[in-house]
């Protein structure tokens, strides 16, 4: 995979610059509006629930956008990253390419995107009055993991977007049932020890509290954690790759 | 020693109304027992080998299974059956306007359409003016793809592929394109690429043009080998015998 995409460097250069020139032209904010938007939503959740959680939560503001921030890097990737076959298959029926680029192309652009939104979320955090130590950089390790995590899903619904057509809307109702599921407006506190295991079975609940614990209680999730956050994101990788191995050459009689 | 050999290559093509179903509909399908896919042959048994500097015509009705075979050699896809084997580098000209980008502007779409073609940043560097000097669209250099006319779009496809040096072409009719002086001048180009050495095939339903300009020819008929070899008039007229008796 990585020797390919050496030999095909030039294209894949290629198909970046085409994503971020899709995405920011025409729009006269561009690039403005996709740091706006996510402050924005954050805006209306901290009107909303601040007063069911503000005031028991300390800096509830910088809580919910931790939630948001990752929560909404994660979704991007997916949903955008599963378009990426489908939209595609004008050129690769016809031009000989690694499908795969199509979605790392994406994925290079969503993160990218992610990164402008870190940088306004850390002047957030000094305006809040939040600390930033040298912990700040062990943030690398949660996003590292949320990467893999998120192309191994861009892989798994790129592939079932192109045999499947609902694909787009059941993503929707999941995507929203994970939303709640990754606990990004309330606290877990109160919840029985069950219910907070359970939730350790979403890999994105568990890069949002990584976020929190570093950045709001200045403490660093143990080893265990760890180890948890990159399984997840291997093996969703990895059945990913596995899916993409299987089914490469299969794509086409679906389009 | 062959430049390219296919060996006995068969496609099954998957048919049927699988497509565009839901995964709801799928696994509701799957219960009752009512999913069905229905296979057919897109290719069955094909094999021919050409030598460097071969021009090979594939000729066949519809259906005949010319742009699946070429999808074959070009490696889009891949074989059920059988195999092929090519030495040297392998360019395929399959519809020339795939893979341009509506919203970006001709030079964003030349660089690319460029790196899909293989093509590296170096040599589009060097080539660009020549492409759009070729193309004539100097003073569009920065409008969006979607607003050229159809011919103009298709004369800035011709442009850029026709800097393709690939030891192996693989033509699907497009000899030339545009009209008037472009066509000439598209065709005179594509000529001097195929006498570049190139190992040329090329898929046409213009006899004439498959019997000037080939040298081994292959007719394909719902995806049977009819018939591979040299002698091009030969197979040409009874291809001609075979399509009059068809539209009897």
């Amino acid at each position: 995979m990585v020797q390919k995409l050496r030999r095909n460097q030039f294209l894949f250069e290629e198909l970046v610059k085409r994503e971020f020139k899709k995405k920011y032209k025409g729009t006269v904010l561009g690039m403005i509006w996709s740091l706006l938007s996510p402050l924005l939503t954050l805006l209306v959740m901290r009107v909303i629930f601040g007063g069911f959680f503000g005031s028991s939560v300390d800096n509830y503001t910088t809580y919910l956008f931790c939630g948001n921030l990752v929560f909404s890097y994660f979704n991007d990737s997916c949903s955008l990253g599963m378009l990426s076959l489908r939209n595609n298959a004008d050129i690769f029926t016809k031009i000989k390419v690694p499908k795969f680029l199509f979605l790392l192309a994406k994925n290079v652009q969503t993160l990218i995107n992610f990164a402008m939104t870190l940088a306004v979320f850390l002047l957030f955090c000094i305006l809040d009055g939040v600390a930033i130590t040298w912990k700040f950089s062990l943030l690398l390790y949660p996003i590292i993991c949320l990467l893999l995590l998120n192309i191994g899903m861009g892989l798994i619904l790129s592939a079932l977007f192109v045999f499947f057509r609902d694909m787009q809307y059941l993503w929707t109702v999941f995507a929203q049932l994970l939303m709640y599921a990754s606990a990004i407006f309330y606290t877990t506190d109160g919840f029985s020890h069950r219910l907070q295991a359970a939730l350790h079975l979403n890999p994105v609940y568990l890069c949002i509290t990584y976020f929190r614990q570093i950045v709001l209680s200045g403490t660093v999730p143990g080893l265990w954690f760890h180890l948890m956050m990159l399984l997840y994101g291997l093996l969703v990788l990895g059945i990913g790759c596995l899916i993409y191995k299987k089914y490469n050459h299969k794509f086409l009689y679906y389009l | 020693m062959s430049i390219l050999k296919v060996n006995d290559v068969s496609v099954r093509y998957r048919m049927g109304d699988f497509k565009d179903i839901g995964l709801k509909e799928y696994v509701v399908r799957r219960l009752r027992g009512k999913y069905h896919a229905r296979e057919f042959w897109a290719d069955r048994h094909v094999s021919f080998s050409l030598e460097k500097g071969d021009m090979l015509g594939i000729i066949g009705t519809n259906g005949a299974g010319k742009s699946t075979l070429l999808k074959i050699i070009a490696g889009i896809m891949e074989p059920t059956e059988g195999s092929v084997t090519s030495d040297g580098t392998v360019a395929a000209l399959l519809e020339l306007t795939s893979g341009f980008d509506d919203d970006l502007t001709v030079r964003e779409n030349v660089f690319l359409r460029g790196s899909m073609l293989g093509y590296n940043r170096k040599l589009l560097n060097e080539v660009y003016g020549e492409i759009i000097a070729f193309s004539e669209l100097e003073d569009f250099q920065n409008s969006p793809f979607r607003q050229l006319s159809s011919g103009m779009k298709s004369r800035l496809a011709f442009s850029i592929a026709s800097f393709v040096r690939p030891d192996i072409l693989i033509l699907d009719e497009v000899l030339a394109v545009g009209d008037g002086g472009f066509r000439t001048k598209s065709e005179a180009k594509m000529h001097e690429i195929i006498h570049g050495g190139a190992t040329t095939i090329l898929v046409s339903h213009d006899l004439d043009q498959v019997r000037q300009m080939c040298n081994k020819i292959l007719w394909l008929n719902k995806g049977e080998q009819v018939a591979f070899g040299d002698d091009v008039p030969g197979i040409c007229d009874r291809y001609r015998v075979f399509l009059d008796g068809e539209t009897l």
